[in-house]
């Protein structure tokens, strides 16, 4: 009863929202979603590379939105700007400079929509390899950081006096926010991404009394999400990734009624 | 026997402006150093530079090899999202037996709060969870920025004699900032006290005497600085506790 296309977008859906739980509570606690978006509109510029170079554009993504996470962390190293001016410059030019570089490739025609907003039904065999691969792998990095991470996240002065590599772990972070924004853009589009890290995360704090709970949470409810956003798309033909979003969001809004007990 | 740290000839300079200029200090086992001085003398500055977390434009920092440090920063800002509970936050310190983390907190006076969450804190029982944490590691030397910050007069009483208890106890060295200068006093065996640069050192009375000293704070600000340090706490204070530090002081 369910088409291959629904099957593969539900198992896209439920390897990113698995990601996006553990990232997203991170995103939340360190107040990055900024940084996030960045990142995300960055791979507009990321595409365009991919097909002035030829190359699988999700890798040309993935390479942009390392340099730039590069860059960031080096310039805020430098504190020469305010972070959120450094990012509201990269964010909005990296967008620009790949949309305008994209208008100049006159034999690319691209679906501008779906990459804005994603294509979760479109998801092919190629799309879920990465989505399990790339996310596995940033899974695998994240529980490997978590415990200085968690340190930093509580005070990162204090967290060096007491050993924690933090500049190390900071840069491992980056590259790996870097790695499931390119895996995440196919399902929620660059302009969605951050929400699909945040609205969970912020979903899950009222019941979480511990990190670990709350990421786990996160996960569950991203799950919860996707499939309802799916449905909604397939019942009504809205377009899925914001209709992904929406489920999400009424999740958050469900939440704050609810009575808030920990888990 | 060897000094744990000692700092020589400090220099900081950010965008031509001097910072710190020429100062050196040297902390001995078992020690309590306080650095006084005015908002902006680079107290915390100073305290970076010992701790190896900033480097000086010149000048030499030596710490004693293998010397273990517990850090007590002047904030903590979490986010409200960040779910905590304070027996986590103080397994976090590192090596621990499993029945440590409660002796600790019974040390500082804050049994109660071992399931609280780290936001739902007052003033004062933030202080000494953030102690706690310290003395978790079992340190040879405590540098605590502004270890009384958020409390009632009576409550900073209180937590200084808790330092000076703890340094009996446990027989490590204090370094500490404050920018109160009468209640310290009886907590203290030295006293720096800074304005950029060194203007006088020595034993609380011998300081308290100092014409620089008199100079940089004035005989009024002196007899009024107990008061100014609690209007302080009450400004910093943003997350409404301010009324509760005083309560939950004890």
């Amino acid at each position: 009863m369910l088409d291959d296309f629904m099957i593969r977008a539900l198992a896209g859906g439920f390897g990113v929202a698995l990601i996006s739980g553990p990232f997203g509570s991170f995103v939340v606690w360190r107040r990055l979603a900024y940084f996030g978006e960045t990142l995300a509109h960055s791979a507009m510029l990321g595409i365009a590379f991919g097909f002035l170079l030829q190359i699988n554009l999700t890798l040309g993504i993935l390479a942009t939105c390392q340099v730039l996470a590069l860059l960031l962390f080096f310039s805020q190293r430098q504190r020469l700007l305010a972070s959120d001016t450094l990012l509201g410059i990269l964010s909005h030019a990296s967008l620009s400079v790949g949309l305008v570089a994209l208008a100049f490739m006159e034999d690319v025609r691209i679906d501008l929509v779906a990459y804005l907003f994603g294509d979760i039904l479109a998801i092919g065999a190629t799309d879920l390899a990465w989505i399990f691969g790339g996310g596995g792998l940033a899974l695998t990095g994240l529980l490997w950081l978590w415990q200085p991470l968690l340190a930093i996240t509580i005070h990162e002065d204090l967290a060096r006096v007491e050993g924690v590599a933090v500049d190390r772990s900071n840069w491992f972070f980056l590259a790996l926010m870097a790695l499931i924004v390119a895996v995440m853009m196919k399902v929620v589009g660059l302009l969605l991404v951050v929400s699909l890290l945040i609205i969970p995360a912020a979903t899950a704090r009222r019941f979480a009394a511990s990190p670990e709970i709350m990421a786990v949470l996160a996960s569950m409810i991203g799950c919860l999400a996707v499939a309802g956003g799916i449905y909604g798309s397939y019942t009504w033909d809205t377009p899925a990734g914001p209709s992904v979003v929406v489920a999400a969001s009424l999740l958050f809004v469900i939440s704050l009624v609810l009575p808030k007990r920990t888990v | 026997m060897d000094n744990l740290l000692e700092l020589s000839n400090i220099d900081l300079l950010i965008d031509k402006r001097h910072i710190l200029h020429q100062v050196s200090l040297q902390l001995a086992a078992g020690e309590i150093l306080t650095i006084i001085g005015p908002n902006g003398a680079g107290k915390t500055t100073l305290v970076r530079i010992a701790l190896g977390l900033l480097q000086p434009t010149s000048g030499h920092v030596k710490r004693l090899s293998g010397l273990r440090i517990g850090y007590m920063p002047q904030r903590l800002h979490l986010d409200p999202t960040f779910p905590i509970k304070v027996k986590r936050f103080l397994s976090m310190a590192g090596k621990h037996q499993s029945d440590t983390i409660e002796s600790v907190l019974q040390e500082v006076g804050a049994p109660h709060v071992l399931e609280s969450t780290m936001q739902s804190l007052s003033g004062g029982e933030l202080q000494r969870v953030l102690l706690a944490r310290v003395l978790m590691r079992d340190p040879d030397l405590l540098v605590l920025d502004e270890p009384v910050q958020g409390v009632d007069v009576h409550g900073q009483m209180e937590l200084y004699q808790l330092i000076t208890r703890i340094r009996n106890q446990h027989q490590c060295a204090v370094m500490m900032v404050s920018h109160d200068l009468h209640l310290v006093m009886a907590a203290t065996d030295r006293v720096i006290c800074l304005n950029q640069h060194i203007c006088c050192s020595g034993t609380p009375e011998a300081v308290t005497n100092d014409p620089s000293y008199l100079e940089l704070f004035g005989p009024q600000a002196v007899e009024n600085l107990a008061i100014y340090t609690h209007d302080q706490s009450h400004r910093h204070d943003n997350t409404c506790d301010c009324c509760k530090g005083g309560k939950c002081a004890r």
